[in-house]
């Protein structure tokens, strides 16, 4: 590849960065300085090329340590991978946590999504901005739901340096989240993953080792029931291990709702190699923090749920790609990652049995959109998070462009209780089409926001009492930003796929938010208007400029009701119809869903 | 003599377009068989010598056991399928599609626009005057050609160009997200910084006119740009051993756009910086 470069130069600082992630250059074919010797060869074609998956990881390297990416940085990094600079600038200005101009070390991103929102994060915003102005050597950006729903409202910080130190504060009072912000390694220590599981405690089965175990521990996790499932795995063969899942009558978790031991027979079954896992933990759907409560509550889970589905469809490199707004799972679960190869339960030889697999986690850096399985493969692989079109579908043509099983953290982890209790035993759980327990995850106007861990069926009403609803219900939302709103006196629906289904609505991934009379409700469809507008990729025209026209919409109605809203509302009808029909993928056609429920279901406007 | 390739024998498979029964060649796309039944089916990021990006969403057309619309441009043909392409449902859609195009960006220079926006009555109006638009002035930063965003649909088709399907030079990509995704090269640098050659094959993909000739921006800033009075003649490069074909466009005895013929089997369409724009030679009268 004939590359271009400008001459920008990193600084050391930079070249440390990306030398940490790369190692040193060989040749100035690389970005080293150029001798003699380099005259005389080239390197280039697709050896060369091929580390483009390393792109992303590189632009965190250079974020991580100095909080931006300068052109020198850019520069530098595209010569090391020999990537297009335009491509690489392309793929920077993507996303939400880079920045390719100069800002301070530390930015706090402080929740202004739903839960967030309906728990005073506009004041606790106002109060932040007041003190940490231009000159405090913070930068202040509100940010799209941070996945700390139950501890609304919440702020990150992060401060670039080596290493990068993260903080939470959660729930955030101004001089809390200023203080994680200007001294991060000060602030007070998370509580723990525990916190936001209520039922602690009680039976479950996806659940009961958060708060029980050590999560950095593998010998307690072994101690609680850890591995038994993947010495059963590799009793059945894979064939065995995708019957029983298959028999287990598991969908989707993430939302999909797709039939998890089909998918994974379609990719066992191709002939082409290799074939790929891929975890998908970039929970970003406004109100969804159950993957977090479980990566950071017991991380071997996953790693083995991983370890048995690579298995099954006979892969031997596995991805998870966890969203930039969690560090302490991104943390938690490499520890778990290396821990797990250094006991041989990763690696060439997994306990003895010959079969061989390593898991990467790949950090993904504020996109909604990247939790789309096709614009994943595309971030993973070191292009903008884009979702391709269909066909050919993952199983066919996927990372890379081989055969590839993506799964959703919860539904992976479900494949755990499916093979130590076996699949009658599960599917005699739930109901007879939503097979298995589901993990809510409920924040909002409640006692108790948390994790919630039920038998498909069980009422939304038994599940909001569980949690303590307050006073003064007006709407639930279900299944987060792309799902719909429910009135107060729908709590009988039952909460199955099929169930919510016939309702009208949506299960989604399991949010379910409640909010009380005191809450405009078209304050809160502008938020989900502005979040679509925000995270749209920009691909597809009804997409792209529909959540523009959408978000425009809303905003002229924010205070009007009956005739004065008839006009724009019929107006939102018709956008929200081509968003739903033409849009390329789920984003776009899911973006009018809370708008359409809420005018039709809660009488907004009227 | 001239050899045409046939390519190996294609299997034809049957389906039906709007109740009626179509053949066509496997590996067709649902457009290439409503083209050949004498549909006509808007399209705007479509591209006859690029792969299909399928981002602008105006071939939208309805496939019975379709959840969604399915771009026509991209979906290839499948035996049994039932294709609709003029359903309440499509014509919505492709309505919508318009408007919201219309309504951000300038189609002032798109081909065939203003009719298919008469024809499905689409009112790029309705959205308001505060309604968002690109708001991007033209970026004339050499002598070449300009970079017109504020006509830019997002089409993908000068990045695929630009890239790994013609020129391998990738100086250019789509940079930003949703609305305020814009094409760029790195840093948003002015293109004489850049990794062009200036072969021009950009241009010659863009369906709006978003980049265009340096001397057809002008002449239309001076209003003197007038299709009517030009003429086209194809000939061949003089410059080197290949022999690319040219089409010549000439208004009042000046050459002021050079395009190629895509169905050159070749070239494609494609040119260097000296098909391209190495013509002011020929015209220097000293």
């Amino acid at each position: 590849m004939d590359l271009h470069f400008g001459d920008s130069k990193p600084t050391d600082e930079e070249r440390a960065a990306v030398d940490a992630l790369l190692g040193p250059p060989e040749s100035s074919w690389e970005g080293a300085d150029r001798t003699d010797a380099d005259l005389r060869w080239a390197r280039g074609g697709r050896a060369a090329r091929d580390r483009r998956d390393l792109l992303l990881p590189g632009l965190h390297a250079v974020n991580d340590r100095i909080g931006w990416i300068s052109e020198g940085a850019l520069d530098y990094l595209c010569r090391r991978l020999t990537v297009p600079p335009a491509e690489a600038y392309g793929v920077a200005t993507f996303y939400a946590m880079f920045s390719v101009r100069p800002r301070p070390a530390t930015v706090l991103h402080v929740c202004t999504d739903l839960a967030c929102t309906a728990a005073g994060a506009g004041d606790l915003c106002a109060g932040i901005e007041a003190r940490l102005g231009p000159g405090s050597g913070v930068s202040v950006e509100r940010s799209p739901c941070l996945g700390l729903c139950e501890r609304a409202p919440a702020a990150l910080a992060i401060r670039a340096g080596d290493p990068v130190r993260t903080a939470v504060s959660a729930p955030a009072a101004v001089e809390a989240a200023v203080l994680a912000a200007s001294a991060p390694d000060a602030a007070p220590e998370e509580p723990p993953a525990v916190a936001a599981v209520p039922q602690a405690g009680d039976p479950s089965l996806l659940l009961r080792r958060v708060g029980v175990v050590d999560a950095s521990s593998l010998d307690d996790y072994r101690a609680h029931g850890g591995y038994t499932a993947l010495r059963r795995a590799f009793e059945l063969g894979p064939a065995g291990v995708i019957r029983e899942v298959t028999d287990s009558g598991l969908v989707g978790r993430g939302g999909a709702a797709f039939p998890t031991g089909r998918k994974w027979q379609a990719t066992a079954s191709q002939p082409d190699h290799p074939h790929y896992l891929v975890c998908n933990a970039d929970e970003s759907e406004p109100g969804t923090f159950k993957d977090r409560v479980l990566m950071e509550g017991d991380p071997y889970a996953l790693v083995e749920a991983i370890t048995i589905a690579s298995y099954a469809i006979s892969a031997h490199r596995a991805f998870v790609y966890i969203r930039g707004e969690y560090p302490r799972a991104v943390h938690r679960l490499q520890y778990a990652i290396d821990q797990a190869r250094a006991r041989g339960l990763l690696g060439d030889d997994i306990l003895g049995q010959g079969y061989r697999l390593d898991i990467e986690i790949r950090r993904g850096a504020g996109a909604y959109i990247c939790g789309e399985e096709t614009a994943l493969f595309n971030s993973i692989e070191g292009y903008r998070g884009e979702p391709r079109s269909k066909p050919p579908f993952p199983v066919e043509k996927g990372l890379f462009g081989k055969p590839t099983v993506e799964n959703n953290v919860e539904t992976l982890v479900n494949v755990l209780p499916i093979l130590t209790m076996g699949a009658p035993a599960y599917a005699a759980i739930g109901t007879g089409r939503s097979t298995g327990p589901k993990l809510f995850c409920v924040s909002g106007s409640v006692e108790r926001p948390g994790v919630y861990e039920l038998p498909f069926g069980a009422t939304l009403g038994e599940l909001l009492e569980l949690a303590g609803v307050r006073e003064g219900l007006r709407a639930v939302l279900l299944g987060g930003a792309a799902g719909g709103f429910v009135r107060p006196d729908e709590l009988g629906v039952p909460l199955t796929f099929e169930g919510t289904r016939e309702a009208g609505t949506t299960l989604g991934s399991g949010v379910v938010m409640a909010f009380d009379d005191t809450v405009p409700l078209p304050r809160l469809l502008l938020r989900i208007a502005e979040f679509f507008r925000d995270e749209s990729c920009g691909q597809c025209v009804p997409c792209r400029v529909g959540t523009v026209r959408q978000e425009e919409a809303l905003r002229r109605i924010v205070e009007r009701t009956g005739a004065g809203a008839a006009d724009d509302i019929a107006l939102l009808r018709e956008v929200g119809r081509a968003m739903r029909d033409a849009s390329i993928c789920g984003l776009g056609q899911t973006a009018w869903n809370a708008v359409e429920s809420a005018i039709d279901r809660l009488g907004a406007y009227e | 003599m001239t050899v045409t390739p046939l390519g190996i024998p294609r299997r034809l498979l049957e389906f039906t377009i709007d109740g009626e029964p179509a053949r066509v060649p496997e590996g067709s796309t649902v457009l290439d068989a409503c083209r050949a039944a004498g549909k006509d089916i808007p399209t705007l990021c479509e591209g006859d010598t690029l792969r299909p990006k399928n981002a602008c969403r105006v071939c939208v057309v309805e496939v019975e056991g379709s959840r969604t619309l399915v771009p026509a441009c991209s979906r290839r043909a499948e035996p049994g399928m039932e294709v609709r392409t003029d359903t309440e449902r499509a014509r919505h859609s492709r309505k919508i599609v318009l408007e919201l195009l219309a309504s951000s960006v300038d189609l002032s220079t798109t081909p065939k626009v203003a009719e298919w926006i008469k024809e499905y009555e689409a009112k790029p109006d309705r959205f308001g005057p505060g309604a968002a638009r690109l708001h991007e002035e033209p970026k004339v930063d050499n002598e070449l050609y300009v970079r017109d965003y504020d006509k830019c649909i997002l089409c993908y088709k000068c990045v695929d160009a630009c890239g790994d399907q013609w020129q391998n030079t990738f100086a250019i990509s789509v940079a930003g997200r949703g609305f305020d995704a814009r094409i760029a090269v790195e840093h948003e640098a002015p293109l004489t910084d850049s990794a062009c050659v200036y072969c021009g094959n950009c241009i010659e993909v863009c369906p709006t006119g978003a980049l265009s000739f340096r001397s057809e921006f002008d002449m239309r800033a001076a209003g003197t740009w007038d299709e009517s009075r030009q003429s086209e003649t194809t000939t061949v490069c003089a410059y080197c051993g290949v022999g690319c074909n040219l089409t010549l466009h000439v208004q009042d005895n000046e050459i002021v756009k050079v395009t190629s013929p895509h169905d050159n089997p070749v070239t494609h369409g494609n040119l260097c910086i000296k098909g391209r724009f190495g013509y002011q030679h020929v015209q220097n009268r000293g």
